[in-house]
């Protein structure tokens, strides 16, 4: 079957992972709809990362060898393919992290110590109702150790960002606005530009986690006025088919040279004296002690094969499998999607509830015939209880999801109701 | 995992517990009772159980639950397997069903003393489901420890 919209190359994209050839328990094949869990990773990327290890392997900026210097070359061609990737205005304003969670503390954290950019008591702080926990916790340390307080943006029934009382929320006392692109659970995609360009409007920064945009939206920070642009972008290495282990925080220069350092060790400094320390600028003022060299030369391998393909592309067909799925789940009896039905509003997570089975057991179900999803409050439970739901199941597709597993989903969770009985 | 494996986790028995779960809602009495209020923390499983004890026996365990099949029976075969039974006698049953189910599929249940119980040892094979079996399970034996010590007795919360 053909959808308008699918990657043409869509066979051939899905041998680069090899992963999605294997079988599982009793000879099924793989249905992986858990990709804004974790992605699947391309073979270029495996490639790259083992052959760093057996051939250059040394650590970075220090090492006076061949190696050494074979290392920070990959290792700073890691930063310039990220850089490309997200349209960063500078290479050096790409800092890596452990993974997004870590950029998110890294601001969260510096952003209480001394400085100009400083929370104190009687400043606020912004989030909303949608957010992963890694976007909550953060701040709620933040304001109870700053005595600052934190503010919610609510949301509208539909799963969208309730904005009718944006002026009230973001004022003169706003410091910090932080959300997130794309919605974990409910797939929504946030008016970025429009709230951004209202915190900077009354002089407060804006964070945004790009977890779930970073794979399947285009990004091109330096095409958008500054005044709609976030000032700070977290996202992970491993939903856009890198590994684990490595993270990136984006950061416009200012913000980032505005903020104390974070960690405190080799590589962030400029001198050691026993009476203080200078620092070095960025990104090295942050990425103290050794960093996950071969995850972040792993990881400009993927940015750079998502490149290849294009984000456009990528992005189309998100929305054709999206749109397929969307049709699809609802021609299940008794099933609820959580968020925007329409492809155009929202990415590729599907959360939703079927009447009668618990998320678990419907995970359960589906993996005893080889699809797999994730069930539970995917690290969202504010907007889970928004809903009134205490878990969901999800099904995320990425650039190598095929219209037959949507097919097969469908099929598999038909199965379900009759595992239980349903009816 | 196949779909014999799918049926030994999802036995008849726990299907029936849970469409029918015995002993649940939350009831009130006046001494030797302590509540508790778990989580598994992973899935957002909840149970809300009270335990009241009267001359060191179990008088009533009673529970709001909200989670999936597993931790929804389990509950109930709880309920049906230490109401009645002494403190004694209820935590060694607690013993048994904890050894089943960190026994990884290897452990033989005996059905004299864990009757319904039994159905969960092949959930015992499914790592990620044994913290669903035993939400309710850890949470009886806080709420009993809290009364037999005093400690939090009427409003113990954790």
């Amino acid at each position: 079957m053909t959808l308008e919209g699918l990657l043409p190359e869509l066979a051939v994209i899905r041998k680069d992972f090899p992963i999605l050839e294997r079988t599982l328990a009793g000879g099924l094949p793989l249905v992986y709809l858990d990709s804004a869990n974790t992605s699947q990773k391309p073979q270029v990327v495996i490639d790259t990362m083992v052959d760093h290890l057996e051939r250059h392997n040394a650590n970075i900026a220090r090492a006076m060898h061949q190696l050494g210097a074979e290392s920070t070359e990959a290792f700073e061609a890691a930063r310039d393919k990220v850089a490309a990737f997200i349209g960063a205005p500078e290479r050096d304003e790409v800092i890596f992290t452990k993974n997004a969670s870590e950029a998110l503390n890294l601001v969260a954290n510096t952003l209480a110590w001394a400085g100009p950019r400083q929370v104190g008591a009687g400043d606020e702080v912004v989030i909303t109702e949608m957010e992963h926990h890694s976007n909550i916790v953060p701040w709620q340390l933040l304001t109870q150790r700053t005595g600052a307080t934190l503010r919610w943006f609510g949301l509208t029934d539909d799963g969208r960002l309730d904005l009718s009382n944006i002026d009230e929320l973001i004022n003169e006392r706003t410091k910090v606005v932080s959300l997130t692109w794309v919605s974990n659970m409910l797939g929504t995609i946030n008016p970025v530009a429009e709230i951004t360009r209202r915190a900077h409007a009354v002089g407060a920064i804006v964070v945004v986690d790009a977890s779930q945009a970073a794979p399947q939206l285009p990004i091109d920070l330096a095409a958008m006025p500054v005044e709609e642009r976030p000032d700070l972008v977290a996202f992970t290495g491993h939903k856009v088919v890198g590994p684990t282990g490595i993270g990136v925080l984006w950061g416009s220069r200012e913000v980032l040279d505005a903020l104390p350092p974070f960690l405190g060790g080799g590589e962030m400094i400029e001198t050691v004296r026993m009476e203080g320390s200078t620092y070095a600028g960025i990104p090295h003022k942050f990425e103290a002690g050794t960093p996950p060299i071969v995850e972040a030369i792993g990881l400009g391998a993927a940015v750079e094969y998502l490149g290849h393909i294009g984000l456009d592309a990528i992005h189309a067909h998100e929305k054709a499998i999206t749109a397929y799925a969307l049709e699809g789940l609802q021609s299940i009896k008794g099933l609820t999607v959580l968020g925007p039905l329409d492809a155009a509003l929202r990415g590729g997570a599907i959360s939703f509830e079927l009447d009668g089975v618990h998320p678990h057991d419907i995970a359960q179900v589906l993996d005893s015939r080889g699809v797999a999803v994730r069930a539970g409050h995917h690290c969202a439970k504010p907007a889970h209880a928004r809903f009134g739901v205490q878990a969901s199941t999800r099904m995320s597709s990425y650039l190598y999801t095929e219209p037959r597993e949507i097919d097969a989903l469908v099929e598999a969770l038909e199965y379900t109701r009759s595992y239980f009985k349903l009816d | 995992m196949t779909a014999q494996d799918l049926d030994a986790l999802y036995q008849e028995i726990i299907l029936d517990h849970y469409k029918n779960p015995h002993g649940k809602g939350l009831r009130e009495h006046a001494d030797h009772t302590a509540e508790v209020h778990h989580v598994n923390p992973t899935c957002g499983d909840e149970v809300t159980l009270r335990v009241h004890l009267a001359d060191g026996v179990v008088d009533d365990v009673s529970y709001d639950a909200l989670g999936c099949s597993i931790s929804q029976a389990s509950a109930s075969v709880l309920h049906d397997l230490v109401v009645g039974k002494s403190v004694d006698e209820a935590m060694a049953i607690h013993q048994e069903f904890l050894t089943l189910m960190q026994g990884k599929g290897t452990v033989e249940p005996d059905e004299d003393v864990l009757e319904d119980g039994i159905a969960f040892a092949g959930v015992a094979k499914f790592p990620a489901r044994v913290k669903c079996a035993l939400l309710s399970w850890m949470a009886w034996k806080d709420a009993t420890a809290q009364v037999v010590t005093g400690v939090g007795a009427g409003d113990g919360d954790k």
